[in-house]
């Protein structure tokens, strides 16, 4: 170790992985439905993506997680977002396309992707 | 896609370590791969999540779930409906939790809410054997920052001062102080040291090695800070080889610490150089007395020596030597990378910062827990603790370990810090917390650490080999049913001389549960002596065991289950116990379904 610039790196290359661990309230959660239903509409690979893009953006208060089935099943894959204080949303009909945007739209920039929310679909 | 999405955190620590965590371990990675989950969860050995009690323990993250009680056959469920289906496994969660909602991570429960967390703070979050993990988590960014700034050693010294941080062995000495005192002691070949006092030797106690098996870098880090600010380039961790996983843990990460060059030559190319040894301690009790330690370390036999000189006078090889223990240093990175406000902001006037302490004896929630200075003994109890099981009364609590003394359950609304403690006859001590109901006698309590004492003594100085011999001579007395009233004046008298006369701070502090119990339950002991009774019927000379004629039913069950054939009669008629013959091992008790046989 040579300096704090390699103490640095090392740190924000490991401190997105520990983040993980931070359970605390003020997270934004992001879950996929995960069921049976879920899995065979398609959930995987919208989990994958959303991971993919969580990460790429080094998003470090987000959690993406996994559920059960959320019940209305011809609707899957379902992504529900949790921000604190706020409504839930929920997304539903989800494809790897689609994550991207509701990623930078409502993770980042805190703007609800009406069109592909629950209300937009029935 | 390999970005891991889900980290299951299994605890190492001792305690879950001994009942499986291992080979849950191996499990986890075997149906992981089996399930074709292992590029999305990695299993993440951690030390001690504190709740010993619930062991082994599992908290799989992002949720937060905390598994309780996990067996090797649990882990198949968990890995196909937690990380694959993402359904909680309920029936393994922490059954608090489970009444305070089902994903209730490990932080909101009761035994963590009361609780903060800073020499703990790594303990069951990193992986010990990891040094990235523990960079990532702000590790090194203290001895980084004071090497390459090249803060005045001085100014590290004072920041631990303005912190009011005091030793966590025991005594309780100002911490900041004992750096400045070595600081400024000229050596006269310009050697010191610095030392750590890691033979943790409390009955009950069992916080040090939690802290080595759940964060070793942290004492790494903060030892070479410590070398710094004092100016020793040798540091030696004293360790009991009875913490086998604490040893090799330790040993991993000084060696992945040299590895990156955070310790050695040159560290962080300030030309400060600092190296550590470990030295495993044969199980002496002395060996934790600050001098005696010393001595052991040199390769002669443990034993204290008169103070002064003090250590960081004259200590280690007649050096300089600063010496702390392991939750001391523990919270010293804390403390710089925070600021000493942050950390004299929590706590009481003159006890700041918090005091982590082992929770055992009659008590819900064995384990870990860390409270800041000044939050009651009730707290503690009741609501960390989870209070006494089995619906029992609580009846005192001991802290200090051989050293300390009983706090009787008059004196639970007492703040635990040093003064506090000190001002009812106790004292902090490492931080054993056994907890005794009303099945405990106090007498044999004392007669307890009395004979580890006797066991323990060095025997250098006449006090403590002979006179806390005397001691336990005059106790087993007592609780044999033959003591005489004149038998409490002389061990006071007794004790007085032991406290006044002994060498070394053990010897000192030898007569502290014997004094605290009989100033909060002198009335047990006059039991013993007046009415040759033992009130919690733990005195087996004392107690005998009795059929009640009116509820045996003479089904010879008791008669069966008595290894000494001291019980007859006649079938369906009532039984009688030769009371030459009981040896008063209660199997009797256990046998009969009717209620039938009394301790008297």
């Amino acid at each position: 170790m040579k300096s704090l610039a390699e103490l640095q790196a090392i740190r924000d290359r490991m401190r997105s992985q520990i983040d993980l661990r931070d359970a605390g309230d003020d997270r934004i959660r992001v879950v996929v439905g995960m069921a049976t239903c879920g899995i065979a509409a398609g959930a995987r690979p919208v989990l994958n993506t959303l991971l993919e893009e969580v990460n790429k953006r080094n998003l470090q208060n987000v959690t993406v997680s996994q559920t059960g089935c959320i019940g209305v099943c011809r609707l899957e894959p379902i992504v529900e977002v949790y921000v604190p204080g706020q409504e839930k949303v929920t997304y539903v009909k989800m494809t790897p396309d689609k994550v991207a945007s509701i990623v930078s739209e409502h993770l980042v920039n805190g703007r609800v992707v009406e069109e592909y929310t629950i209300g937009a679909a029935e | 896609m390999s970005f891991i999405r889900s980290h299951i955190l299994v605890c190492t620590g001792t305690g879950c370590s001994s009942s499986d965590s291992i080979k849950i371990i191996e499990e986890f990675e075997r149906q992981l791969a089996a399930q074709g989950m292992d590029k999305e969860a990695k299993v993440v050995r951690t030390g001690c999540f504190g709740l010993c009690a619930l062991g082994p323990i599992v908290t799989v993250y992002p949720e937060g779930a905390c598994y309780t009680h996990v067996t090797v056959d649990d882990v198949e469920e968990i890995v196909s409906e937690h990380i694959v289906k993402g359904r909680i496994v309920k029936r393994l969660l922490n059954k608090n939790a489970a009444e305070e909602g089902p994903v209730t991570s490990l932080t909101e429960t009761r035994f963590y809410k009361h609780q903060q967390r800073i020499a703990l703070r790594n303990c069951g979050v990193i992986n010990p054997e990891s040094i990235d993990e523990y960079i990532g988590v702000d590790g090194y960014a203290a001895l980084g920052k004071i090497l390459s700034e090249q803060i005045p050693p001085q100014q590290v010294i004072d920041t631990i001062k303005a912190s009011g941080l005091r030793g966590r062995g025991g005594a309780g000495f100002s911490t900041g102080l004992k750096w400045q005192f070595t600081h400024d002691a000229v050596s006269p070949d310009g050697v010191k040291f610095v030392c750590c006092n890691a033979d943790e030797g409390d009955p009950g106690a069992f916080m040090d090695r939690s802290v080595l098996e759940g964060d070793p870098h942290t004492i790494i880090e903060a030892m070479t800070i410590a070398g710094y600010a004092v100016g020793a380039h040798q540091g030696y961790i004293y360790v009991r080889a009875e913490y086998p996983i604490a040893v090799k843990r330790l040993e991993t990460a000084i060696g992945q610490a040299k590895e990156y060059g955070l310790l050695g030559k040159n560290i962080f190319e300030s030309g400060f150089d600092f190296d550590l040894e470990l030295r495993l301690g044969a199980g002496a009790f002395v060996c934790g007395e600050e001098t005696a330690l010393m001595r052991s370390i040199e390769g002669h036999r443990g034993e204290p020596k008169t103070r002064p000189p003090f250590p960081a006078v004259k200590g280690l090889f007649d050096r300089p030597t600063l010496l702390n223990n392991v939750e001391t240093y523990a919270n010293i990175t804390w403390i710089l990378n925070h600021g000493a406000e942050a950390f004299a902001a929590i706590g009481t006037e003159k006890s700041k910062g918090t005091k982590v302490f082992a929770l055992g004896g009659k008590i819900t929630n064995t384990g870990l827990v860390e409270v800041p200075m000044g939050t009651t003994l009730r707290t503690v109890v009741e609501e960390i603790g989870g209070g006494v099981p089995g619906g029992k009364q609580f009846k005192a609590a001991q802290t200090g370990g051989p050293s300390g003394g009983c706090i009787p359950a008059s004196l639970i609304d007492t703040p635990i810090d040093y003064d506090s403690l000190a001002s009812i006859g106790s004292m902090m001590g490492s931080g054993g917390l056994i907890v005794m109901d009303e099945d405990n006698c106090m007498v044999d309590i004392a007669k307890f650490y009395l004979e580890f004492i006797v066991d323990e003594s060095c025997g250098k100085c006449v006090p403590c080999r002979i006179g806390t011999k005397r001691l336990l001579d005059l106790l087993t007395k007592i609780t044999e049913g033959n003591g005489e009233p004149e038998d409490l004046d002389t061990i006071e008298e007794l004790c007085q001389h032991i406290k006044q006369s002994a060498l070394c701070g053990l010897g000192q502090t030898t007569p502290n549960p014997v004094l605290s119990t009989l100033k909060h339950f002198r009335e047990e002991y006059e039991a013993h002596i007046y009415e040759k009774r033992c009130p919690a019927g733990v005195c087996k000379s004392l107690i005998q065991y009795v059929v009640d004629p009116t509820k045996c039913k003479g089904c010879t069950r008791c008669a069966q289950g008595c290894p000494t054939g001291a019980i007859s009669g006649a079938v369906r008629a009532p039984h009688i116990i030769n009371q030459s013959k009981c040896i008063k091992c209660g199997a009797c008790m256990d046998h009969c379904r009717f209620d039938a046989i009394s301790k008297q």
